[in-house]
């Protein structure tokens, strides 16, 4: 049985990491092929903007909780967002450079996609007074989003679920919910199973820089 | 023992450096600029630059590595500016280093921008002399500084209380329909121009004034002012002119404060370095004006004066050497890092 075979083979240890949101996530997995993840430590921090002092030390902390080495990890995983930028660019680039440095896989996923699971709407905090959305199937496999939109602008469908904070201005209940280790490998196993597939670790920004050409001269003294 | 082999990342404007130095030996200098697309705005747009040092980090690496001729897997020490500059892009900056130093098991050193222009000199000029005066000058400082030890005194002497020396001939630039960054035309114009031709003021040179202290925002002004009452009398505008008497008018307050830091402080060593450190009429200036005084000048070739990796990376070689302790795990960014700090 050569494909049973290969799947024996093919236990690798990840790495998953999220910086989308104010709360950072680090987690190890055990991940196979055609198998739920087993997820073996996982730290959250309510870390606010505080994600590029506290990364790496939770990501050595999570390492130091599983037992595991640098050496035995076998990919890494990262959340693309959407998110504010700065925090996200964080996790993104500490993935690339990670893997960078030891030869690995990295693969990107919404982060979205790994709050809550099954048939929901997730709603995260796109600051200005704005929410990141995205809509899923029964399941679990994104039907509309990401996005980004004035609450009263939306309609989600329920349940909805991620940034409680939120309900009174969508004016449904949002069921507190944050990004998991989990919910990263769910995302990720099309491909983790690839790697070759894996798209290019390009953050989800949404918007564009603000940044508006200034006058051609502005006038300094009066006429 | 080996000299060690040290990899440094600058992101804190708009280049995305990666150097690698051995001891006080250059092995490469890997450097992506988003100049061009902060050019239509006039100035660097902060998103813009994080959004690139993101794209640019991995291949700039890989290509610091390659042409040093070394492994990442060689690497002693790694060294990152984590301040002065754009909170956004040099998170990108410290949150790559940090990676790259625990995947590796190596020590990590946050270094401050300004130390590093100063460091990057003893790449191509050896060992500074120390005490040695130090003024950095570009568009994002203008600083002068008392060097009694880099690995870990460094002391504010003055600085700008307005805009960045290089922020003014960015401005000036526009006034005169030259493009961005500004330095490099303006200097170009200017050697076709008569430095005394206009009489642009002299900021902060009373006697009165804070004596290492810049101002540049009142030239800037009065260089717009001027312009205008030409084009509104409908005369041509003598670009050249212009550029040369308002760079005249910068370099001849930067090196007449210098030269005065070196003799109130008794020192006889100036080093410049910075963006604007590669105009070649401060160059010119600075020379003569060291020279009359007794004072040995030092400045790096235009391409080290610039923002690049190889100056954070011989910081770090000097941290190292120094036996300075490496930073926390918890090293972030700090946009206003305060020059006396070296490292943390
Ligand atoms: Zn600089």
């Amino acid at each position: 049985m050569p494909e049973q075979r290969q799947l024996l083979w093919f236990v690798v240890l990840v790495l998953a990491l999220d910086t989308a949101t104010p709360t950072l996530v680090v987690g190890l997995a055990r991940w196979a092929p055609g198998a739920a993840a087993e997820v073996l430590a996982e730290r959250s921090v309510a870390s606010g903007n505080r994600h590029a002092e506290l990364l790496t030390p939770t990501i050595r902390a999570v390492l130091a909780g599983a037992g595991a080495a640098m050496a035995d990890l076998g990919a890494v995983v990262t959340g693309l967002g959407p998110g504010p930028y700065t925090g996200l660019r964080v996790g993104v680039v500490t993935a690339a450079t990670l893997a960078d440095a030891r030869g690995l896989p990295v693969v990107g996923v919404c982060s979205l996609d790994a709050i809550g699971a099954g048939l929901r709407t997730v709603v995260t905090d796109a600051r200005r007074k704005e929410v990141y959305w995205a809509r899923y199937g029964a399941d679990g496999i994104r039907l509309a989003g990401p996005a980004v939109d004035r609450p009263a602008d939306l309609s989600p469908t329920p349940p909805v679920v991620g940034d409680a904070a939120f309900g009174a201005r969508l004016g449904v209940e949002v069921a507190p919910a944050e990004v998991t280790t989990a919910g990263l490998l769910r995302a990720a196993a099309p491909q983790l199973a690839d790697p070759a597939s894996a798209a290019p670790l390009v953050p989800l920004y949404l918007r564009r820089p603000d940044a508006v050409p200034p006058p051609l001269r502005k006038a300094v003294s009066q006429p | 023992m080996s000299e060690p082999l040290v990899l440094g990342f600058e992101t804190s404007c708009d280049e995305t450096g990666v150097g690698l130095v051995r001891g006080q030996t250059l092995l490469s200098d890997a450097l992506a600029t988003s100049s061009p697309a902060h050019e239509r705005f006039g100035g660097v747009v902060p998103e813009i630059a994080s959004r690139a040092h993101l794209e640019a980090m991995v291949p700039t690496v890989h290509r610091a590595l390659a042409e040093g001729g070394v492994a990442a897997t060689d690497v002693d020490a790694i060294a990152v500016t984590s301040g002065p500059g754009l909170t956004g892009a040099l998170l990108v900056g410290v949150a790559a280093a940090k990676a790259y130093a625990l995947a590796l098991d190596v020590p990590l050193y946050g270094v401050n921008h300004l130390a590093a222009h100063v460091a990057v000199d003893e790449l191509e000029h050896g060992r500074l002399a120390e005490p040695t005066i130090a003024m950095l000058v570009s568009g994002g400082h203008s600083s002068l500084l008392l060097v009694p030890d880099l690995a870990q005194d460094v002391q504010p002497l003055g600085q700008t209380i307005d805009d960045a020396a290089g922020e003014a001939f960015d401005k000036v630039a526009r006034v005169l329909g030259l493009p961005f960054p500004g330095g490099p035309p303006i200097d170009r114009a200017a050697r076709d121009g008569d430095p005394a031709a206009i009489a642009f003021p002299r900021g902060l040179t009373g006697p009165r004034d804070a004596p290492y202290d810049f101002s540049f925002s009142g030239l800037k002004t009065a260089v717009a002012r001027w312009v205008e009452a030409r084009e509104r009398a409908g005369e041509p505008v003598p670009i050249a002119d212009v550029a040369a008497a308002f760079q005249e008018a910068v370099v001849d307050v930067l090196t007449a404060k210098a030269v005065r830091a070196c003799r109130d402080q008794g020192v006889d060593h100036l080093v410049i370095g910075g963006g604007v450190a590669a105009n070649s009429r401060l160059r010119v200036l600075a020379q003569e004006r060291c020279d009359a005084a007794g004072i040995v000048l030092r400045v790096p070739s235009r391409r080290l004066c610039t923002d690049n990796g190889a100056m954070v990376a011989a910081l770090g070689s000097r941290l190292v050497e120094a036996g300075i302790a490496p930073s926390g795990a918890d090293l972030g960014a700090d946009s206003s890092l305060p020059i006396d700090v070296v490292s943390r």
